[in-house]
């Protein structure tokens, strides 16, 4: 049950992932990105990390890509509109990219991932805090200052000119 | 034994289900009669006794109706827009505990499709995807009003969604959980969240405003700017969806803010008139229930034009 709601969520998202990037329409192409968030959600879920799932959905699937569709329609981007890029820097970006493929896939291919155990409470929410507050402590402060400064950027961007 | 559960868990779901629908269906028709006896005139009063029958006749109206889908627009993301805005609409009910439970030949079964134990998170992440039923309905109509609205109404939804959740935040200090029911649970007698968080309680009831777009926060459907907002080229029943999810969005946030700040299907000082538990989770459920009603009526409030009264 588990291993085929696997192999249906893997399919999903690589099937989308796929259509983000041959989709003509750049607002299919958001709708697609949104699709695979979901499936990936789903693989949380099913790894026990429901904290997770849910903040992935509200934070990427919520709010950034609303924010994406939200320009993308603004500026109502189609086919026509679409700068021509050079034949060169396509096929440059499609060796670069299965470069880039070949390199993951070997360095995965002999790689030892660690098996988190039976534990199904793993990614709970209590776990998750503890873990979060008393082993790592410290990033945790300092991305939240990462944070701040941004909040501080947009703000000072957003903000008129003053003379 | 199995079989059992599964019986009772459907005939919950079901109950829930059909009851955000009346209660949904029959908003519109309260909204209308209390208007219309604010601004001296009759209301709906055709359909069976004082118009009671006039959302089933409208139902009827919009099911009849012919459907229009506009040539140039999408008309796959088209249909998809109220599908996604009425599914958004009925799925958040799944977390709220609408009764402690009922024991049936000697299993416990709480009145809750589900206890997930990020139930918070999980109405959240519900109410943030309901935002695309509205853009894309709003982008496929290929309508530079329909997109206009859609544009305002979900810039509006996902701003309001930031300072909601942070007023559910100090709720979630102070409560120490993010599962609905034990927050339900930790406000047994008076001890109601919106005592101890009066200030969040106020953030997040005109976030729930803005959130389902009512008076104050009704700029994506303005007619005099905008003909009708996201859904102008909507008719029949997909219109109907786009509203129907509007009212019973406007429900499930009443419910939402009765079960975390105003105690739930907690009843207090019934526990020493009453001994059977059955009846007691029955009348707590019922609590709960008018508590919804009153929280409904307060979303409902502002949108009748007080300064339309006949005086």
């Amino acid at each position: 049950m588990t291993l085929s709601v696997f192999y249906f969520l893997a399919f999903l998202s690589i099937l989308s992932a796929l259509m983000v990037v041959i989709s003509k329409n750049p607002v299919h192409s958001v709708l697609y990105l949104i699709i695979c968030f979901f499936s990936i959600a789903g693989h949380y879920v099913l790894l026990n990390a429901q904290f997770l799932a849910a903040v992935h959905v509200i934070v990427y699937a919520g709010a950034i890509m609303v924010l994406f569709l939200y320009v993308i329609m603004m500026l109502n981007l189609n086919a026509d509109v679409e700068p021509h890029k050079a034949k060169w820097l396509k096929v440059a970006a499609t060796v670069s990219g299965g470069l880039l493929m070949i390199v993951m896939v070997g360095a995965l291919r002999q790689s030892e991932l660690p098996v988190a155990g039976a534990d199904s409470s793993i990614g709970s929410i209590n776990n998750l805090g503890l873990v979060l507050f008393r082993q790592f402590a410290l990033p945790f402060e300092i991305s939240s200052i990462l944070f701040l400064a941004t909040m501080v950027g947009a703000v000072m961007l957003g903000k008129k000119e003053i003379h | 034994m199995l079989s059992l559960g599964i019986i009772v868990k459907i005939v919950i779901i079901v109950d829930v289900f059909a009851i955000s629908l009346v209660v949904a269906m029959y908003a519109t028709y309260a909204e209308r009669k209390v208007a219309a006896f604010m601004q001296d005139r009759l209301g709906p009063n055709r359909a069976g006794p004082f118009g009671i029958l006039q959302p089933v006749a409208d139902g009827v109206k919009m099911f009849m109706k012919e459907e229009i889908i506009p040539n140039v627009s999408n008309k796959f993301l088209f249909i998809l827009g109220p599908c996604i805005a009425m599914m958004t609409a009925c799925m958040t009910s799944a977390v709220i505990p609408w009764g402690k439970g009922l024991t049936i030949s000697g299993q416990f079964f709480p009145i809750q499709a589900t206890d997930i134990n990020i139930g918070i998170l999980y109405i959240f992440g519900v109410v943030s995807i309901g935002v695309y039923g509205i853009m894309i309905g709003g982008w496929a109509s290929n309508n530079k009003y329909s997109l206009i609205g859609a544009l305002r109404a979900s810039s509006q939804m996902i701003s309001y969604e930031i300072a909601m959740g942070l007023s559910i935040i100090a709720l979630v200090m102070t409560t120490g959980t993010l599962s609905v029911r034990e927050i339900t649970e930790q406000q047994v007698g008076w001890h109601w969240n919106v005592f101890y968080q009066p200030l969040g309680f106020l953030i997040f009831i005109i976030c729930a405003f803005a959130e389902t777009n009512r008076a104050p926060f009704d700029l994506p459907e303005c007619e005099t700017e905008l003909v009708g907002g996201y859904h102008t080229e909507y008719s029949s029943m997909k219109l109907g969806f786009y509203l129907f999810a509007e009212y019973i969005n406007m429900f499930i946030s009443s419910a939402v803010m009765s079960t975390l700040y105003f105690g739930g299907y907690n009843m207090p000082l019934i526990g020493r008139f009453v001994h059977d538990p059955n009846m007691l989770s029955i009348l707590g459920s019922v609590f709960l229930f008018g508590k919804n009603l009153l929280l409904h009526l307060l979303l409902h409030v502002d949108s009748l034009d007080i300064t339309a009264l006949p005086l």
